[in-house]
């Protein structure tokens, strides 16, 4: 198939998935269904492009097919950090603090790790992607297990608010945490616009960027405080959801020929959309809700992950 | 020119450049040769800004490299490592037109299509332009990063063992190409090679270093000498001159 009849399969496929999503089997109380679907889609929309976009620039910052933000840690201090608050104020943490607010310190939290880790790296002139990664996983397990420690402690009815961060939901529903995160999405994205070229150049590797003129420790850290803008968009609406990079970065190589990341990240994000909706779709009508979007989407995805890989094996 | 004062690097304690001065004369091939670990690799890695020194001053044409800015250096001066692994599916010319990112910033005009296909085709590639690069041979890859090199269109360029791994018909080809963006160009080129004999025979000048400094500097036929050799890299060599140029055996010599 041509790149234009792929590209244009995909839109028809997320158009035909959006109105099925929105108008299969709605019942007769439309006012109460459709804003509640619409809530939901926009949702899925955001959580799509913001894992499809940060998972793409930190595969080629790092150079590693195989990676999602999700190794860095930063999910672990999104949680860590929902787990202190329950952990002081208990049951009361949403009397106490607005989802904006919360919302509001998760964001300046991971922006201010991302900034951690690169000073932590960087600053000693080591200079090498591979240093920031081992430290964002080791940093990553210390916050995952001290959140887990704390979670063992605190009251059990209070555990189970933590709980409603710790697994993927698309069915929490939160209108004004989704109009913030929306903004905060937009503006990650106008920001990120203007970096997007340089990131042809880093899928060379640092020496060739450095050869070709880039900045390459300013771009690094410009792009993991976006990486950590989006992570925490995603991470606040539905909860650690980053694992579904692995799949749609991949599926984006394999289904593109394309490596300007200015098209990338959209044909990334449109794959990421129709999977999570496909996924929720058949989740909330075929499935009944017995089962997760991420079972569904791992699975599904999985395997057409696996024909392709068959099919291009066979072609060479 | 490029010159550069008192260049100093340790890697944790081990004095890997030992406060060395010299100046790589331009319109010429530079060849760097000493040893493993005698520096030559951190030195050019040094000069081409892919690693600070602890010390010292790189200059080119009287400007301090630290003063320019990097995408303004990027269309002076060019740099190519010796692992060029890259796990991406671009076509030759795709890689080529990387060559292209410091003038146009990936947007690529008229005139960057005609630079392009005119490193292809000064590098001979034309039959393989459209093939993708992890299917080529190590020796077609090589010379596809030398294109891209040679797109960036820079007065000064050097290279890491551009010869590394590469049979000796593709290492024949690739020090010609070199030769000629010296001749016909007025590059000025400066590499890090270990079969002395590419140096002996295609480099104006060599640069012998051992031990973290330079210790000789001078025209291909001074440095290519039997006594000289042997202090650099403690064998014997013997030295047979052919077409007014020396090729050294250093290959079961009695002693």
């Amino acid at each position: 198939m041509k790149q234009r009849n792929k590209i244009i399969a995909m839109i028809l496929m997320m158009v035909t998935i959006i109105a099925l999503f929105m108008l299969y089997n709605t019942g007769p109380n439309l006012d109460y269904v459709i804003p509640r679907r619409a809530i939901r889609l926009a949702t899925i929309l955001l959580v799509g492009i913001s894992v499809a976009y940060s998972s793409l620039i930190f595969q080629t910052i790092t150079n590693n097919k195989i990676l999602t933000p999700a190794i860095m840690g930063y999910e672990s201090v999104f949680i860590l950090f929902q787990t202190v608050i329950v952990f002081i104020y208990g049951d009361k943490t949403f009397q106490v603090i607005t989802h904006q607010d919360n919302f509001f310190y998760a964001v300046l939290l991971m922006m201010a790790f991302s900034f951690l880790m690169y000073v932590l790296i960087f600053g000693k002139s080591k200079q090498n992607i591979y240093h920031l990664l081992l430290l964002g996983l080791v940093l990553g397990a210390l916050f995952q297990t001290f959140g887990q420690f704390l979670q063992i402690v605190i009251d059990p009815n209070e555990f189970s608010v933590i709980q409603g961060f710790m697994f993927v939901s698309f069915n929490k529903i939160n209108t004004d945490l989704l109009l913030i995160a929306g903004v905060t999405l937009l503006g990650a994205l106008l920001f990120g616009q203007r970096y997007l070229k340089y990131l042809d150049v880093i899928a060379l590797g640092r020496e060739h960027a450095v050869n070709l003129g880039l900045n390459y420790n300013k771009l690094v850290k410009i792009y993991m405080l976006l990486i950590s803008l989006l992570v925490s968009v995603s991470t606040a609406l539905v909860g650690p959801v980053t694992f579904l990079g692995i799949l749609v970065t991949n599926l984006t190589y394999e289904l593109f020929q394309t490596r300007k990341h200015r098209y990338m990240v959209w044909l990334c994000s449109g794959i990421a959309c129709v999977a999570l909706l496909l996924g929720q779709f058949l989740v909330e009508h075929i499935f009944n809700f017995s089962t997760t979007v991420s079972i569904v989407v791992n699975f599904v995805g999985g395997l057409y992950f696996m024909y392709l890989m068959l099919k291009t094996r066979k072609a060479i | 020119m490029i010159c550069f004062e008192k260049i100093t690097k340790t890697y944790g304690k081990r004095l890997v450049l030992d406060n060395i001065s010299c100046s790589l004369p331009k319109g010429k091939i530079t060849s760097l040769i000493g040893p493993n670990g005698a520096g030559k690799s951190t030195l050019l890695s040094i000069i081409s800004r892919l690693l600070d020194a602890d010390q010292g001053k790189i200059y080119l044409d009287d400007i301090c490299i630290s003063d320019y800015k990097s995408g303004d250096l990027a269309k002076r001066l060019s740099i190519l490592r010796q692992s060029n692994h890259i796990d991406l599916r671009l076509t030759v010319r795709d890689l080529v037109a990387f060559g292209r990112f410091p003038y146009s910033k990936g947007r690529l005009t008229a005139d960057d299509q005609v630079q392009i296909d005119k490193a292809i085709h000064f590098a001979q590639l034309e039959d393989m332009a459209h093939s993708y690069i992890d299917e080529l041979s190590g020796g077609q890859r090589q010379r596809a990063f030398i294109a891209m090199i040679i797109a960036q269109d820079t007065d000064y360029i050097l290279l890491d063992e551009p010869l590394n791994n590469l049979d000796m018909k593709h290492a024949v080809l690739v020090m010609k190409t070199l030769r000629r963006l010296v001749d016909e160009l007025g590059k000025t080129v400066v590499i890090v090679i270990h079969e002395i004999n590419f140096a002996a025979q295609y480099s104006d000048y060599i640069i012998a270093m051992k031990d973290g400094k330079i210790v000789y500097n001078d025209e291909t036929d001074q440095v290519v000498q039997a006594h000289t050799l042997k202090e650099v890299f403690g064998i014997d060599f013997d030295i047979i001159t052919k077409n007014g140029k020396n090729i050294c055996n250093y290959f079961n010599i009695e002693t």
